[in-house]
């Protein structure tokens, strides 16, 4: 058995024994965090698979183990590692004493604080915004797997193909406004495009108006428009120039 | 000139039990008699007169509020007949999941504060930093200034008083009241010191 290969899982470090005594003596790792008891126990657990006793292995885990033990108590008391080494054993062994009895009665008091919290545990108050407690879960009634099964085929199918058709913009031809713009202009000289149009929808009205423009480059029609946005006048041409020739002669 | 209709007596006090009253129902945190002495513009004796007309009207077995004193002021709570219906709707964070080395530490803190890092290293024989940022998380612990050295030492806050329901660090059960016997301890180490320098 090897000692230095046994493996670790402590709280503040997992793997190797030998990475770990690596790392404190980097000072890669603060030995204080490290439980050197966990350390002993993972040894014995380790050392109890074996049938027969590794004396070899036994005095090398000592030897490591006590050097971190003493490394770790300079570490927690470093001032007073010195004078503690010079102390005579019974001197030591009181102030060990004051020491345990101190740690017994904070042990003592953490116990009365867990036994305050717990008699206490029916006080509430108000403590700024107080947090909302989770909803407690209610529970689901027994379910058939067959029953299950059945929706999740429902959920695999394919689901139908929606149509996008009615969302489509459908334009409507040119040519059908310039018959009906002639007709118009057939029967009277001059019409509003609002007035004639008004009802359409927008993409009819872009498609009258490209209408129109296609009969002004024919020269079949005047436009005016007196203002931005004010109504748009349509006159057939010849009106038109009957119109100025008048203002002229007048 | 008619009078007003008067067929209880009032106590003198009741105006000012009721600005008391209402200085507690909108505070979040204890409030000590100078405070309400101070906010409610009376002296604090008539305070004191008032806060027991308070208390006797919310009391446990009464009223689903319950004056009490605590954390070195004076503070609501609900009773401890609706603490079933409280546990339904609001959860507490502070105390949930203390583990042994937080409440060990918060011991420490507790009888010994202010103390440092160290102090608590030194008697719990670990490492206290993640105890201590822990508490400080809970709102259980504060900084209270620094060591010569420069450590930084911690308190208990008025907190951790109401949460355990102390009405001050004073009413902790004495140390030697609750720790383990200290003689028998010594005298196992004494017989182990005998023995190694015999």
């Amino acid at each position: 058995m090897i000692v230095r290969e046994l493996e670790l899982d402590l709280d503040a470090f997992e793997g190797p024994f030998d990475l770990l005594l690596t790392l404190v003596l980097k000072e890669e790792l603060e030995l204080r965090e490290v439980d050197v008891a966990g350390i002993v126990l993972a040894f014995l657990e380790r050392l109890a698979e074996h049938e027969q006793l590794d004396l070899d292995a036994c005095g090398e885990f000592l030897v490591l183990v006590s050097a971190l033990l003493e490394l770790k108590a300079r570490g927690l008391f470093p001032e007073e590692a010195a004078e503690l080494l010079e102390l005579e054993p019974e001197v030591a062994a009181e102030e060990l004493a004051r020491r345990l009895a101190e740690y017994r009665r904070m042990k003592g008091a953490a116990q009365w604080l867990r036994e305050r919290l717990e008699s206490e545990g029916e006080r509430f108050f108000r403590l700024g915004p107080a947090a909302l407690a989770p909803r407690a879960e209610t529970p689901l009634a027994p379910q058939e797997p067959e029953k299950l099964a059945q929706v999740i085929r429902l959920l695999a199918a394919e689901p139908a193909q929606v149509s996008l058709a009615h969302m489509a913009l459908r334009f409507p031809p040119v040519s059908q406004f310039l018959e009906r713009f002639r007709a118009v202009l057939r029967r009277r000289p001059r019409f509003d495009f609002d007035q004639e149009l008004g009802g359409l929808s927008r993409v009819e009205q872009a498609v009258a108006f490209l209408a129109l423009l296609e009969l002004r480059r024919n020269g079949e029609v005047a436009i005016e428009q007196a203002a931005p946005f004010a109504p748009i006048r349509i006159s057939r041409t010849d009106v038109e120039r009957e119109d100025s020739w008048t203002l002229r002669s007048a | 000139m008619d009078a007003p209709l008067r067929l209880i007596s009032s106590n003198p006090l009741d105006q000012l039990a009721r600005t008391v009253e209402a200085l507690l129902v909108v505070a979040s945190a204890p409030l000590g008699v100078e405070e309400l002495a101070e906010a409610a513009d009376d002296d604090a004796e008539r305070v004191e007169a008032a806060l027991g007309l308070v208390g006797e009207r919310y009391r446990e077995g009464r009223s689903g509020i319950v004056l009490e004193h605590v954390a070195g002021g004076w503070a609501f709570r609900a009773s401890r007949d609706a603490a079933q219906a409280c546990a339904r709707l609001f959860e507490k964070p502070v105390q949930r999941n203390l583990s042994q080395a937080s409440l060990e530490t918060l011991a420490i803190v507790a009888y010994l504060g202010p103390c440092s890092r160290p102090d608590i290293a030194r008697i719990r024989g670990v490492s206290a930093d993640s105890a201590v940022a822990n508490l400080v998380e809970r709102g259980l612990i504060a900084e209270a200034g620094r060591e010569e050295a420069g450590a930084i030492r911690y308190r208990t806050t008025p907190l951790f008083e109401r949460i355990f329901g102390l009405e001050s660090l004073s009413a902790l059960p004495r140390l030697d009241d609750v720790g383990a016997d200290a003689d028998a301890i010594r005298e196992r180490l004494h017989t182990v010191a005998e023995k190694r320098s015999a």
